[in-house]
């Protein structure tokens, strides 16, 4: 079976438009947190979060379609034509049938519906516009993106919080392995609305914390939960050999391993599934804990999260055995956007072989047993990262990208690592 | 009596349809089908909505065959207007 390679990064971040400008942004260690600008957070106990800076949608969207669309799927939409375009794919020469999209949304066109239900309350439902009917769907991003390219595969949408973004991934490499040559994934979210900041107050777990600065420090000895983000990223995933044959101009590594599961029900006394689906994911790549070279860690910022996956972690690796990160205190947690936009950061990681920082965190709590990386990034050989998230409600997820197959254009084996692994074929499932 | 003229149905197609700014139709695009100009059936649901918002007047289940162009729209709302519905 040809491996899923990803050919194209299109990146809508906090802190950064596009690969180029996101990078050197999160190398530096720059950050897009700031105060609620979209709404007046001022009644509200969160008054931070990542926003994405200079996106002006009537630029680079048509009007008819940004009348029928919500920010989130603005949002989806630039970055899947980045990726498009990354990936110089021309989806109007290649197959229709054999691209399709399958993206992540956490809470769909949260800010659309607020206009929307301000409109029923102020004037009556007389003035509710026809596109409120599918301008919120969890869908609307998958299927504008589709209509917009001519991409008519299998395509679909997955609302698993945090953890839909690799769940997408997942999926997408289920299709190519039948069904398509090319899929768009990934995945976008924007839920910085008043009704959409309400909803997620729910949890208890996002930081009331004043200082942009102090605000989200996961496995930090003062944790304090995390605040929410917009945007997210979009990954052009491909079967190897199409890559090969359309001469693909960048292969930036391969999905090697997927997992997911649920957590028992609250009070069941059964313990969380983190663990499992991380050595599920490198079963599923046909690897050791050996061969991980660096965790990007769901890093949920609520201490006993923070614990819960710091144990996993030690379980699986051993204590301190593995660099672990979370940028993510950069942009703050994207929700269906967060573990598309890691794994686009961890397959820039192994290309350009450094890791990236958690910045605003000093030293993680002790006893977490976590060698987290401050602060500064890390030069480091890099051949396979592995990408964990937690959805609120019980997701857990995790994927395994690694360097790319010698044949699709990626760099020689690592040697050492190969030593390590169980699988006779331990690079291509 | 109030008219209802192309006009008016461009400031509306440029608030709620996703019209250019600074479009229009010329002479022939007015019979035109909505659809292909561009605009789906949910456009034109919200024209319609609108036209009654603006123009206190009901707009019926029988309105999305009556309006198929903007030519239709404009004469379609004008015979409404003079039944004084």
């Amino acid at each position: 079976m040809s491996a899923a390679v990803i050919t194209g990064i299109g990146v809508i971040a906090p802190n950064g438009i596009g690969v180029a400008d996101y990078w050197a942004a999160v190398l530096s260690g720059r950050s897009g947190i700031g105060p609620i600008s979209r709404f007046d957070p001022s009644p509200y106990p969160v008054r931070l979060a990542g926003q994405v800076a200079g996106f002006d949608p009537a630029a680079l969207i048509p009007p008819k379609l940004i009348v029928q669309t919500d920010n989130w799927t603005h949002l989806g939409l630039h970055a899947a034509a980045l990726a498009l375009a990354d990936a110089a794919a021309d989806t109007g020469a290649l197959a229709e049938y054999e691209m399709a999209v399958v993206t992540a949304s956490s809470s769909g066109g949260t800010e659309f519906g607020q206009r929307e239900i301000e409109k029923l309350w102020r004037h009556g439902p007389g003035h509710v516009g026809a596109y409120q009917s599918i301008a919120w769907f969890y869908a609307a991003t998958t299927g504008q993106i589709s209509i917009r390219h001519g991409m008519r595969g299998p395509s679909g949408v997955i609302a698993a919080e945090q953890a839909g973004g690799l769940d997408a991934i997942g999926q997408a490499r289920r299709v190519l392995r039948n069904d398509a040559s090319l899929v768009l994934t990934g995945g976008t979210d924007a839920s910085l609305c008043p009704y959409g900041l309400v909803a997620q107050l729910s949890t208890g777990w996002l930081s009331t914390h004043h200082d942009p600065d102090l605000a989200y420090r996961p496995f930090d000895p003062q944790a304090c939960g995390y605040l929410p983000g917009e945007g997210g990223a979009m990954l052009v995933a491909e079967d190897a050999g199409h890559a090969a044959a359309r001469n693909a101009p960048h292969v930036y590594g391969m999905i090697a391993g997927y997992a997911a599961a649920f957590d028992p029900a609250p009070g069941s006394g059964r313990p969380p599934v983190l663990e499992w689906v991380i050595r599920a994911a490198l079963s599923d790549a046909h690897v050791v804990p050996g061969a991980v070279d660096v965790i990007f860690a769901d890093a949920a910022g609520v201490p006993e999260r923070d614990q819960a996956e710091a144990a996993a972690i030690r379980a699986v690796f051993g204590p301190g055995a593995v660099p672990v990160t979370a940028p993510k205190t950069m942009t703050g947690r994207l929700y269906a956007g967060g573990g598309a936009l890691d794994v686009a950061t961890a397959l820039l990681a192994l290309r350009d072989g450094v890791v990236p920082p958690t910045t605003g965190v000093r030293a993680p709590a002790a006893g977490l047993g976590l060698d987290l990386v401050c602060t500064e990034p890390r030069p480091a050989r890099l051949r396979s990262a592995l990408v964990l998230a937690r959805g609120y409600g019980g997701f857990n997820s995790a994927v395994l990208v690694s360097a790319a197959p010698a044949a699709s254009g990626g760099g020689g084996p690592n040697k050492e690592k190969e030593a390590m692994t169980c699988g006779s074929s331990p690079r291509t499932t | 009596m109030r008219q209802f003229t192309t006009d008016d149905l461009t400031a509306i197609m440029r608030g709620c349809a996703g019209m250019d700014q600074s479009g229009g139709f010329n002479g022939a695009e007015l019979h035109v089908s909505y659809s292909d100009l561009g605009y789906d059936s949910l456009a034109v649901l919200e024209i319609q909505a609108e036209i009654q918002r603006r123009f206190g007047i009901p707009v019926g289940d029988d309105a999305m065959d009556a309006m198929p162009t903007p030519a239709a729209t404009v004469s379609y709302v004008n015979t409404l207007l003079r039944a004084g519905v």
